[in-house]
């Protein structure tokens, strides 16, 4: 429609209110500045107890939510070079399971996610110590592998439900994740060979009197 | 959605559950609906946080989910609800709301199911109860009855409700059987199931003592897990929230344009109509003269034909907030709330233009919204401003696109010379447009304050040290030399920095609150003409 009439200038700025020969203002050659200056300066903020109050409100609840379980932290990255040792350090606590404790009945069955073996503390250490013991008859050794066996599901069992985690009715076991137990089996050397010394000099304010090496 | 709003959307998420949410979330806004599969792999993130993440959104019920596109057979989809990340900004404003109703108790019981998402009444009875106790002196204890006929007041006012079940579990089921999920596309809305607002029959008995010996609350309560009322969540009723916060407006408008009988008035008249009319109503029941009069309180001594004078005010004034129906019962008088709203919508977008543009812009702002289509020469002429800074300042609310050309044609070619063009400005889209102005001013608050705190950040950590240092030492009674000595390990211009950050910060976040007030009146605005359509 621009430009159809041979020569003729189909929209006259005269009708929107710019006069033959104004002085329009000088078309903008880069983009306006980040913090152009202001003509107007702008109403100062409210203040007052109710104001005042209510920053305080926002502040703590941004300060809770950090520390609730919703605040979900990204797994830690890893090191640069893999060590033999990581395989049998400790895992880290951003394991799979949910630190706090949905009502699985609102949610859909695909969130719910696995959830770990707890390191078996008590129950479990006394096993291996128990099984140690007795060389001699090695049909006792059987029987008593196979109750503690079946006393390891119920204590396991129960600690679960004790760490309020729901219990796997019918749900295979699915995939137990190795515990330090395992590990102990797997190497010859005890649990803090694989220390890194990052807990080193902790304990110093224990024992000031002796010497530390 | 608008780039703003899942930027915003994006931010909040971020402050309120970190980074992992932040990510799911986004995408999911950005994609509408998605199954689980879909947005694992799209979001590149590991199966378990994405997993966690949706767990946490749906928890707070930012995220519903339901059976997808493929019917009960195929993978569940979700889908995030904006408007409550929206609402996150808003939660002091609800908490403090709590506070002056119901006091302590009600802010804190707000509080914990604002953090929580949805909790039973038993968990935030106990909580609560925890909570004041431990600020209560010695030796006394905060009785769990007092925090439950709170949470009863807050529950029989509407301002909490329950969580809505899903759709086909309607009894308590098992959980093992998988029942079928409702469709997403049609969420149950709370207000359909009939005992939203009933309360369990709960059973905590006794009561917090706090043990004289140690600083450790002892708990002397009959020690069940379950107290019956396993399996029902309340979470918080925004919606009833939101008509306080219309209705206090509103009594404010009036105060602040008439005088403070006339909001006293009015707010017996909101009052009376709390429980009567529904949420999208356009205007409340018609109360009569006389109910009125019986149900205003005597502290406001107002007299009979006192009270038919100002009435006739109210409906006199041309902000219109209260309207007369009919002549029986000494007058029937209702407030219209949706003229009410347009009325404060209108205000603020004029306010908007006289701060930012001067106060003769804000006039040729008020004439065009008056006068509907002006031509640039009776502009001129009714705004009694020179033609020259007339043109200039039209032309830069245009610019603005606060005000917009109309072109009326007389022939049917659209020639220049031979139409009409008017200048006009449309309350409803400049409201809307305001509104993406203001989610984007609340992002780059938002932002800043994060720019400003990651700057400093390594001044923060070694203040928040020397504050811990400061408390174990106190704890265990260190001596006042001590004490300057850790102190002075921060030095003054270090502690000036320290200073002028948290000023910034604490600005930062009134401006967040404050642009919060206005979104909340122009989404008001803009809910009210969507549903009388």
């Amino acid at each position: 429609m621009a430009g159809r009439g041979r020569g003729h200038r189909t929209f006259s700025v005269e009708i929107v209110g710019i006069g033959k020969g104004e002085s329009l203002p000088p078309s903008s050659v880069q983009p306006t500045p980040l913090f152009p200056p202001l003509d107007q300066k702008p109403v100062p903020l409210q203040t007052g107890e109710e104001a005042e109050y209510m920053l305080a409100l926002k502040q703590e609840f941004r300060g809770a939510m950090k520390t609730l379980p919703f605040y979900i932290r990204p797994a830690a990255p890893k090191k640069d070079v893999e060590r033999y040792s990581d395989k049998y350090q400790k895992i880290e606590t951003s394991d799979n399971s949910l630190e706090w404790k949905p009502d699985w009945r609102r949610f859909p069955k695909e969130l719910r996610v696995r959830e770990k073996r707890p390191l078996r503390d008590p129950e479990k250490s006394k096993v291996p110590k128990q099984t140690k013991q007795p060389r001699v008859n090695k049909e006792e050794i059987i029987r008593k592998l196979e109750t503690l066996e079946q006393k390891e599901e119920e204590g396991s069992s129960d600690e679960e439900e004790g760490q309020k985690k729901k219990p796997e009715e019918e749900e295979a076991e699915g995939e137990e994740e190795y515990d330090e137990e395992e590990f102990e089996d797997e190497t010859d050397y005890i649990m803090s060979y694989f220390d890194n010394g990052e807990e080193f000099g902790g304990d110093s304010d224990e024992n000031i009197d002796e010497a530390v090496y | 959605m608008t780039a703003q709003e899942v930027r915003l959307c994006g931010l909040l998420l971020q402050e309120h559950f970190g980074n992992v949410v932040e990510k799911v979330g986004t995408h999911l806004i950005r994609s509408g609906v998605l199954n689980l599969r879909a947005l694992a792999h799209e979001t590149k993130l590991p199966l378990d946080l994405v997993k966690k993440s949706l767990c946490v959104l749906v928890q707070h019920g930012m995220c519903t989910f339901g059976a997808g596109r493929r019917g009960p057979a195929g993978p569940v989809e979700y889908r995030i609800n904006c408007e409550h990340v929206f609402h996150m900004l808003r939660y002091p404003r609800y908490i403090y709301t709590a506070k002056s109703l119901y006091g302590d108790t009600g802010e804190l019981i707000v509080e914990e199911i604002l953090q929580r998402g949805q909790m039973t009444m038993s968990s935030t009875v106990k909580t609560v109860a925890d909570r004041l106790t431990h600020n209560m002196p010695e030796g006394q204890s905060m009785d769990y009855s007092e925090v439950v006929s709170v949470f009863s007041q807050l529950v029989e006012t509407h301002f909490l409700q329950r969580c809505p079940p899903l759709a086909s579990a309607g009894s308590s089921s098992s959980g093992a059987v998988d029942t079928p999920l409702p469709v997403a596309t049609q969420p149950t809305e709370p207000e359909n199931h009939p005992d939203c607002y009933k309360l369990p029959y709960i059973n905590l008995t006794g009561q917090l003592l706090q043990s004289k010996h140690s600083s450790h609350t002892k708990k002397l309560f009959s020690g069940q897990p379950l107290c019956g009322d396993d399996g029902i969540y309340w979470q918080v009723n925004f919606q009833r929230f939101h008509l306080h916060f219309r209705d206090q407006a509103i009594i404010s408008a009036v105060s602040c344009k008439l005088d403070q009988s006339s909001s006293e008035i009015v707010r017996t008249m909101l009052r009376m109509s709390e429980v009567t009319t529904p949420a999208h109503a356009a205007f409340t029941q018609a109360l009569s003269a006389n109910e009125i009069f019986r149900a205003l309180l005597s502290s406001y001594n107002i007299a009979r034909p006192i009270l038919d004078q100002y009435l006739s005010l109210l409906v006199d004034d041309p902000m219109e907030f209260v309207g007369k129906t009919g002549d029986s019962g000494g007058g029937m008088y209702v407030v219209n709330l949706h003229r009410a709203l347009a009325n404060l919508a209108r205000a603020t977008l004029e306010s908007v233009v006289q701060e930012r543009f001067g106060s003769r812009s804000a006039r040729i702002f008020r004439l065009l919204l008056r006068k509907r289509h002006l031509e640039q020469k009776q502009v001129e002429d009714f705004a009694m401003i020179p033609a020259k800074e007339a043109k200039d300042m039209l032309y830069k609310l245009l610019s603005e696109n606060l005000v917009q050309l109309q072109e009326i044609p007389k022939t049917p070619d659209y020639a220049p010379s031979r139409t009409f063009y008017l200048y006009t400005v449309n309350q409803l889209p400049t409201a809307r447009l305001l509104l993406q102005n203001c989610y984007k001013t609340v992002g780059n608050l938002i932002e800043r304050r994060l720019y400003e705190t990651k700057e400093n950040k390594r001044l923060l950590e070694k203040s928040q040290r020397i504050e811990a240092i400061l408390a174990s030492l106190q704890a265990t009674g260190a001596e006042a030399a001590q004490l300057t000595e850790v102190e002075e390990m921060i030095t003054v211009p270090e502690r000036q920095q320290l200073e002028s950050l948290r000023h910034h910060i604490n600005k930062l976040d009134s401006s967040e609150n404050q642009v919060d007030e206005t979104i909340f009146l122009l989404k008001s605005y803009i809910n009210s003409t969507q549903a009388s359509h």
